[in-house]
């Protein structure tokens, strides 16, 4: 299945190699990844989709755990979250088909953000399901070139899953537990 | 004080308390090597090859516990140390490896001697760094110590750009605690952890303690042995665990696995909990995985939580310091008596494949087994062995009964042929009162053969016993095994090692009859200096038992027995 991982990274230069590396080296597949910054200076985010079982991804998060510059990792797999993803998408547009695909852009709520004679580029964002429906629509027009961010994912509520030293799911609990 | 990069290198290997530094010069290195004159305290070893300097630096750490310091210049140079490296980070082995690297505005411009470092060795260390501002340097250096040492060690890379080394700046030691946000070496379970662990252990019938290792890099030798004493639980060891728990302990099984004995295994086999203790299940210790102790709960203890579940499932893990873990299980675990299936152990060891050699008739060959026993004899289980990688490793874990930690120092996870010489040679400066024997076989000691001149440059005394077969021994036996009999490429012509040693100005000698054996090993040790003796051994030996790569545990390959079993002699057990 897909798990969704929410990871916190030091901004510092070949952390994405590093991350990269490691999925290639334990040979597992990274089907989406987006990275970007976070409200914390020196620290970026990066939304992971990777395809593999509830066991394999307790593997892969360990993993992640071990990379020095990884601070937090949490998987969003299974607590509700909204994902979203971003496309902009050139597609040629006639003086006959310019009605037809306005209709489409506004149905799925997309904007036009750039127009010639011939063509437009349309940015719509949403989840993947919604994404991929919009491209089917705008397809038998004749896509010209196509762009997309990968999924950025966030669980829901009022609460951070994924502060540093926050209450994730990772092995990097803040406080080391005795026995009493 | 203002000082360039390459005096700050010096300053921080100083406050790290660095004493040795194992390495080859060149040109990107320069600036470090020129400063390196300045710091008299610190003993520089010239090696032939950086492999070598790789190897002595983990020999060095393995031996002592101290970080292993090895030293290159950028391009051919640090890729020389690559082997090094890798082997040190699969038998986690705390090691800072210092490359220099082309002058920054050059990197990415495929300039002399130029390469990748970090890129190369990202998967095979703890962590890297590229320093192309100086005043990075000590905060990068004082890093790369601390995650070399602590939680599992491993190996840190610094790739040091040259114009770094060379540029001068105020500077003062930073003294300040390191904080790695991202970095967590000080884990320990969680109390319902220990709870649901003693729970299990009390209430074990048939359990058995596989102990790795995570043993020595914790310290919990001590606290092992009162564990096993407190819960009567058998220990065995992986082939890295060795030394770790007295070979000479009652409850003591030896090693398990591919080439353990048939009952140690059988034991695991048997057993209904298995504790896991700073070991990490591999594929050399398990065999086929569906049939793996099927009938035992398992319990792991590891530093390293990536470790957990990741080849075997376990019922408990507990994360943490191995020392720490098992002083809070002794708190609570109760004393047991688990005389019924230490008896049923004691039957089982009746059945011992290790011992059937020695049982064979002294028909004039010398068997690798009786000079790996001689030589255990001899020096009473107290030498300090080190190995290469093949059938006199194996041979070395079976019959050489460790008692000392840190005593048997071998490549267990990566199986680095040439290892050995360098890795002896590194182990011999950190424990200069020890008698190290260095066990290799013929090919293996000519990877890194030209390291014997680093030993006779540095005057420093290693034994080095070559179990000289003419083969390619652990491949021809899997070819005799498994590829019936066809030997490709295993036949090995060596040059005469007696002479080899006398052209280093070193000591050679010759055995070639198991009555030889003990005068040689008694001259070897008298003698001063390193010196190599060729123990000319039966050429198509193998090592028994074997369980086949991927067989169940208990599906062991036995020596065929030509002759009646003799009566054994109490000491060679």
């Amino acid at each position: 299945m897909y798990h969704t991982l929410a990871v916190l990274v030091e901004d510092k230069p070949g952390v994405l190699n590093r991350v990269a590396s490691l999925f290639r080296r334990r040979q597992f597949n990274i089907e989406s990844l987006a990275v970007g910054h976070t409200d914390q200076s020196g620290i970026s985010r990066m939304t992971i989709v990777t395809e593999c079982s509830d066991i394999e991804i307790e593997r892969v998060i360990a993993y992640l755990h071990k990379l020095v510059n990884v601070l937090q990792v949490n998987d969003l797999t299974h607590v509700a979250n909204v994902t979203r993803d971003l496309a902009m998408i050139k597609v040629n547009a006639s003086i006959e088909s310019r009605t037809h695909i306005m209709q489409i852009v506004d149905v799925f709520r997309a904007r036009i953000v750039d127009v010639t004679s011939s063509s437009f580029i349309i940015e719509i964002t949403g989840d993947e399901e919604k994404i991929e429906g919009f491209i089917e629509n705008l397809r038998p027009f004749g896509i010209i070139e196509m762009g997309r961010t990968g999924i950025v994912a966030m669980a829901r509520g009022a609460v951070s899953q994924a502060a540093p030293n926050g209450n994730g799911n990772g092995y990097k609990r803040p406080v080391p537990a005795q026995m009493n | 004080m203002k000082i360039n990069g390459a005096h700050i290198v010096w300053e921080c290997l100083r406050k790290e308390g660095v004493k040795l530094v194992f390495g080859f010069p060149g040109g990107a290195t320069l600036p470090i090597y020129d400063a390196m004159l300045d710091f008299p305290d610190i003993h520089h070893v010239l090696t032939r090859h950086e492999q070598g300097a790789s190897h002595m630096a983990d020999g060095f750490a393995r031996a002592g516990g101290q970080v292993g310091v090895c030293m290159a210049t950028s391009g051919p140079g640090a890729t020389n140390l690559v082997t090094g490296i890798a082997t040190a980070m699969m038998d986690s082995s705390p090691m800072v490896a210092i490359t220099g690297q082309v002058v920054s505005k050059l990197i990415g411009y495929d300039a002399f001697q130029e390469t990748d470092v970090t890129g190369i060795t990202l998967p095979i260390t703890k962590h890297n760094y590229l320093v192309t501002d100086v005043h990075e340097l000590t905060e990068v250096i004082r890093e790369a110590f601390y995650i070399a040492r602590t939680g599992r060690p491993g190996p840190v890379l610094v790739d040091i750009a040259k114009d770094v080394q060379q540029t001068f700046i105020d500077w003062e030691y930073d003294n300040t605690p390191i904080h790695l946000r991202g970095y967590r070496p000080d884990l320990s379970p969680l109390p319902k952890d220990f709870q649901q662990a003693v729970d299990m252990i009390n209430e074990a019938k048939r359990p058995v303690i596989l102990a790795g290792q995570g043993v020595m890099l914790s310290g919990a030798m001590a606290e092992l042995n009162e564990f096993a004493n407190k819960t009567h639980t058998p220990v065995a060891m992986t082939l890295l665990g060795l030394g770790g728990f007295p070979a000479s302990h009652p409850m003591n099984l030896g090693m398990m696995g591919m080439h353990g004995e048939a009952w140690v295994n059988n034991t695991i086999q048997e057993s209904d909990l298995i504790l896991a203790f700073g070991m990490r299940f591999d594929d050399r210790v398990t065999g086929n995985l569906k049939t793996y102790a099927v009938h035992a709960k398992k319990i792991h203890a590891d530093i390293d939580p990536s470790e957990i579940n990741k080849n075997v499932r376990v019922d408990q893990a507990l994360i943490g310091d191995l020392r720490s873990t098992l002083l809070t299980l002794l708190k609570y675990v109760e004393p047991r008596d688990h005389a019924e299936w230490i008896d049923h152990i004691t039957e089982m060891k009746g059945d011992s494949a290790v011992r059937d050699i020695m049982n064979l008739p002294d028909n004039n060959h010398l068997y690798a087994a009786h000079v790996i026993n001689d030589l255990w004899r001899c020096t009473q289980g107290n030498a300090l062995v080190v190995t290469d990688v093949g059938q006199h490793q194996m041979w070395s874990a079976q019959y050489y009964k460790q008692n000392n930690p840190g005593g048997f120092i071998t490549s267990g996870g990566l199986g680095t042929m040439g290892f050995g010489l360098p890795a002896a040679i590194g182990a011999k400066f950190a424990k200069p009162e020890a008698n190290v024997w260095a066990i290799v076989g013929d090919g293996g000691i000519q990877m890194t053969q030209a390291e014997l001149s680093t030993a006779a440059q540095e005057g420093i005394k290693v034994n080095v016993a070559i179990i000289n077969n003419g083969f390619l021994g652990m491949v021809r036996q899997w070819q005799e095994f498994f590829y019936e009999k066809r030997y490709a490429a295993t036949p090995l012509k060596s040059p005469d090692f007696v002479k080899i040693a006398e052209a280093h100005g070193l000591t050679g000698l010759r055995v070639t009859q198991r009555s030889e054996i003990e005068a040689a090993i008694y001259k070897a040790e008298e003698t001063e200096g390193t010196v190599v003796v060729d123990f000319r051994v039966e050429q198509e030996d193998s090592v028994y038992p074997m369980v086949p790569s991927g067989a169940d545990l208990h599906a062991m390959i036995r020596r065929p027995m030509p002759n009646p079993i003799a009566e054994t002699p109490e000491d060679t057990i």
